[in-house]
């Protein structure tokens, strides 16, 4: 059913844990559809993601679409992170089940989410970010 | 991977060798349709005569009373579409229960968008309905109630005695879904008054695609297959020979074993549960403590999910089920655990292991151990749990 990749990063996730005081901190999702998700940013003063770290509660493609994201914004500016849209993560993953790609959405939101906690502790605004919406089903309407 | 280890018997079990070995000549030696006339097709249709006087006797049914069908889901959608539909002059209202599996629960939506009216009976935490609540539930106009004999996901065995003896005392016709229970627990029709009763073959030891409509003799039932007078013209189709064969042969099985059976399930059930509950912290056992079948043990493991739980389980060669959503592809979890009152996030964490009489007591242990480390890594990963530890 999972891509070779979707299963590499489900047994070895990447990034996986938390940061002590992150510049931002995002959590997605809802217990209700069963995933939840958690991205820790370490920005330096040039606004480069020095490091990230996420928790996921969910399926086998919750996990490997977090780690994956992971990936994709580690090294790069926030204004590269926010490019990293879900198509890119499923992607890199190798292509998602259909009934799996609201995963994806939620790993691209938990970015988003973090990023926001980190413009808001900096007072700043990111150019492009939305507010994320906490609630994926609703993600998944528009 | 080591060796498989297979605790998946609610979904399906293996055929056994006296099953296998009974029904192979009707693929290639007595292969006649048994509806011929010729003395060859004589041979299939006294080898279904045998099939069907053993699958009565399981349940203390006579053989005239057992109707061969393709399996569970076509005996649950028979009773009720037939019972109601016969019956619509009488009444449109049917009972039933939360938990019911979906071959029922959706023949009942079925019903509803036809003008039917169904009470859907709560159950309590350990999924027992309340024989109170049924009769409270009984109205003039009510045909059928339909209530499991034991459920598929948590174990939980229903009063069905008491249910057929409320039904009864009302004269509304009784069935129930036996699928999980046929051949596990015993089961009497006359005794427990029921007027329907489903059942598969390949959850007991036998092959799958074969199952039974049991119907009372006085109950009349329009045919849910039309197109030919197989089984006293109220079930179409030419005759699956070695399939019930291979049902009467488990069901002659089932029966002679039970008991020993049941008692060694037991044992290695509750050694299952007693370990995981003592070595797991935050887990629960769902369904009923003491009335549950003997091979079921169900699981909620706090702050993780089914599906991860279920793929790095897969891993070590262990096959077990999910209630959880992503198992299924809905986003819902199941609607058994919810209707226990289960919150979503734990009805997400479940775990299903169900035995069969070849366990052993060393595939257990293996499977405790791959779950205490699996249960570990998915809370280290989980933000519910990194949540639930910062607050305590």
């Amino acid at each position: 059913m999972y891509s070779e990749k979707v299963m590499d990063h489900f047994n070895n996730p990447r990034n996986m844990g938390e940061i002590e005081n992150p510049s931002g901190v995002g959590t997605v999702g809802n217990a209700k559809c069963g995933d939840i998700m958690r991205m820790y940013l370490d920005v330096d003063e040039a606004g480069v993601i020095r490091d990230v770290k996420f928790k996921t509660f969910g399926c086998g493609a919750a996990v490997a679409t977090s780690s994956m994201a992971t990936e994709l914004v580690k090294g790069k500016t926030v204004q590269e992170a926010l490019q990293v849209t879900n198509k890119a993560v499923m992607e890199a993953l190798d292509g998602l089940p259909p009934v799996k790609v609201h995963c994806s959405l939620l790993a691209e939101e938990a970015i988003h989410a973090a990023l926001w906690d980190y413009a808001k502790k900096q007072g700043i605004t990111i150019e492009g970010l939305k507010e994320p919406v906490a609630d994926i089903d609703e993600i998944a309407e528009v | 991977m080591g060796e498989r280890i297979y605790l998946d018997n609610a979904a399906t079990t293996k055929v056994s060798e006296e099953v296998l070995q009974e029904m192979l000549p009707y693929f290639r030696e007595t292969y006649a349709n048994p509806s011929a006339i010729y003395s060859f097709a004589g041979e299939a249709k006294k080898a279904v005569g045998i099939a069907r006087e053993r699958a009565a006797a399981l349940i203390g049914a006579k053989p005239n009373e057992i109707y061969f069908t393709a399996g569970g889901s076509e005996s649950d959608n028979w009773a009720v579409r037939a019972v109601a539909e016969g019956l619509s002059d009488k009444g449109r209202h049917i009972i039933t229960s939360k938990i019911e599996h979906h071959a029922v629960l959706h023949t009942c939506e079925y019903l509803e968008k036809r003008g039917y009216e169904v009470t859907y009976l709560d159950v309590d935490g350990e999924g027992m309905i309340s024989p109170a609540a049924l009769e409270k539930a009984i109205r003039p106009d009510t045909v059928l109630i339909s209530v499991m004999a034991a459920n598929n996901e948590i174990g939980t065995i229903q009063p069905v005695a008491k249910i057929g003896e409320i039904a009864h005392a009302r004269g509304i016709f009784f069935h129930t879904d036996a699928v999980q229970a046929y051949g596990h627990v015993p089961l009497n029709v006359g005794e427990m008054h029921i007027d329907l009763l489903s059942a598969s073959g390949h959850k007991l030891y036998g092959p799958k695609g074969v199952g039974i409509l049991y119907i009372r003799e006085n109950v009349r039932l329009q045919p849910l297959i039309h197109g030919g007078a197989q089984e006293r013209g109220r079930r179409a189709g030419t005759l699956n020979v070695p399939g019930i064969v291979g049902f009467g042969t488990a069901a002659a099985l089932a029966g002679e074993t039970m008991q020993e059976r049941a008692a060694r399930e037991t044992a290695l059930r509750d050694y299952l549960i007693d370990r995981v509950l003592a070595e797991i912290p935050y887990t629960r056992l769902n369904g009923h403590r003491q009335e549950r079948l003997s091979n079921n043990a169900h699981f909620c493991f706090r702050f993780i999910e089914g599906e991860s739980l279920l793929i790095l389980l897969d891993q070590r060669g262990i096959c077990g089920s999910s209630g959880s959503a992503c198992t299924s592809g809905a986003l819902d979890p199941s609607h058994v655990l919810l209707a226990i009152g289960l919150p979503h996030e734990i009805a997400h964490g479940s775990l299903r292991l169900t035995l069969s009489a070849e366990n052993t007591r060393e595939e257990l242990d293996r499977t405790v151990e791959a779950l205490k480390e699996i249960v570990g890594r998915l809370r280290d990963m989980s933000p519910l749990y990194e949540d639930f530890v910062r607050k305590a």
